[in-house]
């Protein structure tokens, strides 16, 4: 009888599963697509972000050149002969372009001919003959073929972006220099070389990427220090009381608050307190340090935390003092996740904008700066500067600079997950 | 030292030692007292306060928020508890093994090395080395470990990793070695090395070893204490508590009827 109700028991326990069974399969299913279908659309997000990018931004990485016969006249140049540096520096070397174009495009130009000539060539393109004259003065006299870099006109017209830049005379000149091979596109080293400009052909990222590289210096001198002693003293020394409790909760709002109001604190503190001079990266690094330290304080708690207490009881046992522990045992198995924390701050603070423009960093800058203290500017506020001119070149170079922002980001990160590496196969 | 004190001799006394974790009292006035080069076994059912009291002899306790111990614990006559007493000092003289094996994430020489480091025990490297070599040689380790001293300790077998743990223990030469169930983590062959090397260590140490296993008790132990409820309940030799136990819960925990 018993055996028969058990019997029973057992085959109602089989069918009941069985008849779930499909159930239960279908909705792990369905799990499994919707995931797949999330991971696929974000990917997709991606791709397409990054691809309009690089479409629009791998542009400004090319810079069209004409080739033109520069005759050095020394009436121009140096009409005394007296080869003194400071006349051939001062010398009007734009003439001698527009000349030089005169002779090759148009012979008996008059005024406006020769507005539309000098329309063709860069304003930059007379830095270009001029360092030529000051390192070879004996170039004086003689003539000779030089690539000048062009407009931002001519060169939009060239890459196809914007084909009413130039009026029809000047279409005609660029048909007839592209006929004689004296038109050529380079690889564009101002970009990466140069500061900002108000001329798009002009314009370069490099002063953004050092006052970018400095800002985030300080702002990783400043914050690891001082995030991970914070985050050492309230996980491992702290008391537990109502002060400390007070802190921590005050620590996890600041992780959330607008970076904005880290800039006006910055203003307040930084600028109209202790007088820091005005948009120069100590300041901005400063301002990045404060919206990066409760993040770092955080993620440096829960590395510390993640630390099996059995490591800490082996080395207390050992009669290690509470020192000891932190900085032998805890400190070295926590750092590669304090070091993650780092990361994740420091590239918000990479691609932080608004705080930086409460200082003063969105000031047009052309120098490169030399060290901290110097005016300067950074990437994300380049890439603001840039999003609002008016000279239709800059959508390219907008982009250009994102590209270089995102390349400066993955490097970061690649060097962060190598340190993280090497601490982590240290133990 | 052990070696100044007679066989016999209290090392370690409890009086009225009470302790509470918040509002629970873990451990209701234990007097116990532990001689000089003997083992002594702590056995009772789970949560009976057996590991407490270990780890109020090298002040354990301390790193549990909330834990409050009254009454008196003496180590050759010296308040374990008493201001005076540094606590780092006192567990170099007291050293411990855990139920885990714990190993640092470090070489096998380091783990070894790291208590005389600390305490500054080696004058240099040579008699580091000499400290090193010895401890796991006590340890019965050293045969197998003797080539590879550079690689991590985290590495070895869950019994070997024990045995590093108490050449950890032993190289800061401890006069007394509490061990907070040594081999409930290891498989029978482990367990019997480590039983082992309990019989060789107690000629030079004292030994307090809190276990779930009254086999083991009565293999490696002379004497052990039965705790139950957070009270020691009895204590005495241990052929006596295994043959002849005075109080019937010790009766019954030991025969099997609960625990």
């Amino acid at each position: 009888m018993t055996d028969m109700a058990e019997t029973t028991a057992v085959t109602r326990t089989a069918e009941t599963v069985a008849a779930r069974l499909g159930r239960r399969y279908a909705a792990e299913a369905r799990f499994r697509a919707f995931g797949f279908a999330a991971v696929a659309i974000s990917i997709g997000f991606l791709a397409i972000l990054l691809g309009s990018i690089v479409a629009k931004g791998w542009s400004a990485f090319v810079q069209t050149q004409v080739l033109v016969e520069i005759a050095f006249d020394p009436q121009v140049i140096d009409p005394d002969g007296t080869r003194d540096p400071a006349t051939l520096d001062t010398a009007d070397y734009a003439a001698l372009i527009r000349a030089a174009l005169a002779a090759r495009l148009a012979p008996d130009a008059d005024r406006s001919t020769r507005r539309d000539l000098s329309g063709l060539i860069s304003s930059g393109a007379a830095n270009q003959v001029r360092a030529m004259v000051n390192a070879d003065p004996s170039l004086i006299g003689t003539s000779r073929k030089v690539w000048l870099m062009a407009s931002d006109k001519l060169d939009m017209v060239t890459k196809g972006q914007y084909d009413t830049a130039l009026n029809e005379r000047q279409l005609g000149w660029l048909t007839a220099l592209r006929a004689d091979g004296e038109l050529r596109r380079t690889f564009n080293t101002t970009f990466l070389t140069a500061g900002d400009s108000r001329e798009p052909e002009q314009a370069g990222i490099w002063g953004a990427m050092v006052g970018s590289f400095f800002s985030l210096l300080i702002t990783l001198l400043v914050s690891f220090p001082l995030g991970v002693a914070a985050a050492v003293y309230l996980e491992e020394f702290a008391p537990t009381n109502r002060w400390t409790n007070l802190i921590e909760v005050n620590i996890n709002n600041l992780a959330a608050v607008p970076s904005v109001v880290f800039g006006l604190l910055g203003l307040a503190m930084f600028l109209n307190v202790f007088h820091l001079p005005r948009s120069a990266p100590l300041v901005g690094g400063l301002v990045l340090a404060l919206i990066c330290l409760p993040t770092i304080i955080i993620a440096g708690r829960a590395a510390l935390k993640s630390v099996p207490p059995s490591i800490r009881q082996a080395a207390a046992g050992l009669g290690a003092s509470r020192l000891q522990i932190v900085a032998h045992h805890v400190l070295p198995l926590a750092m590669p996740g304090m070091l993650t924390g780092t990361i994740l701050g420091m590239a918000r603070a990479l691609g932080e904008t608004a705080p930086l423009l409460m200082i003063g960093m969105v000031a047009f800058i052309v120098d490169i700066p030399k060290s901290p203290l110097d005016p300067s500017a950074v990437l994300p506020v380049q890439v603001y500067l840039w999003a609002g001119s008016s000279e239709r070149a800059f959508v390219e170079k907008t982009s250009g600079a994102i590209i270089v922002l995102l390349v400066f980001l993955v490097a970061m990160n690649l060097i962060a997950i190598l340190m993280r590496k090497r601490f982590e196969r240290r133990w | 030292m052990n070696a100044l004190l007679p066989l016999g001799t209290i090392k370690v006394k409890a009086q009225g030692v009470n302790v509470h974790y918040g509002d629970k009292h873990a451990l209701q006035s234990v007097d116990l007292d532990i001689r000089a080069g003997e083992v002594m076994a702590l056995i009772g059912p789970s949560g009976c306060g057996k590991s407490t009291f270990l780890r109020c002899i090298n002040r354990m306790n301390d790193l549990v928020d909330g834990a409050r111990v009254t009454g008196s614990l003496t180590l050759d006559g010296e308040d374990i508890y008493d201001r005076a007493i540094d606590v780092v000092q006192l567990r170099a003289r007291v050293g411990m093994v855990f139920q885990k094996p714990n190993p640092f994430p470090k070489s096998i020489y380091d783990n070894v090395a790291y208590g005389p480091r600390i305490h500054g025990l080696a004058r240099d490297q040579a008699e580091l080395d000499e400290i090193v070599m010895t401890s796991l040689e006590k340890a019965g380790l050293l045969a197998e470990v003797k080539d590879r001293l550079a690689e991590s300790g985290t590495g070895l077998s869950g019994g070997q990793q024990q045995r590093l743990c108490i050449a950890r223990a032993i190289a800061v030469s401890p006069e007394v070695i509490l061990m907070d169930e040594p081999c409930s983590a290891l498989d029978p062959i482990a367990t019997a090395k480590v039983e082992e090397l309990i019989d060789e260590l107690h000629e030079n140490f004292t030994i307090v070893i809190v276990t779930h296993s009254m086999q083991q008790a009565a293999r490696v132990s002379q004497r052990t204490a039965f705790f139950h409820l957070g009270k020691l309940i009895e204590v005495g030799d241990t052929e006596q508590i295994f043959t002849n136990p005075q109080q019937p819960l010790t009766q019954g925990y030991i025969t099997g009827r609960f625990g």
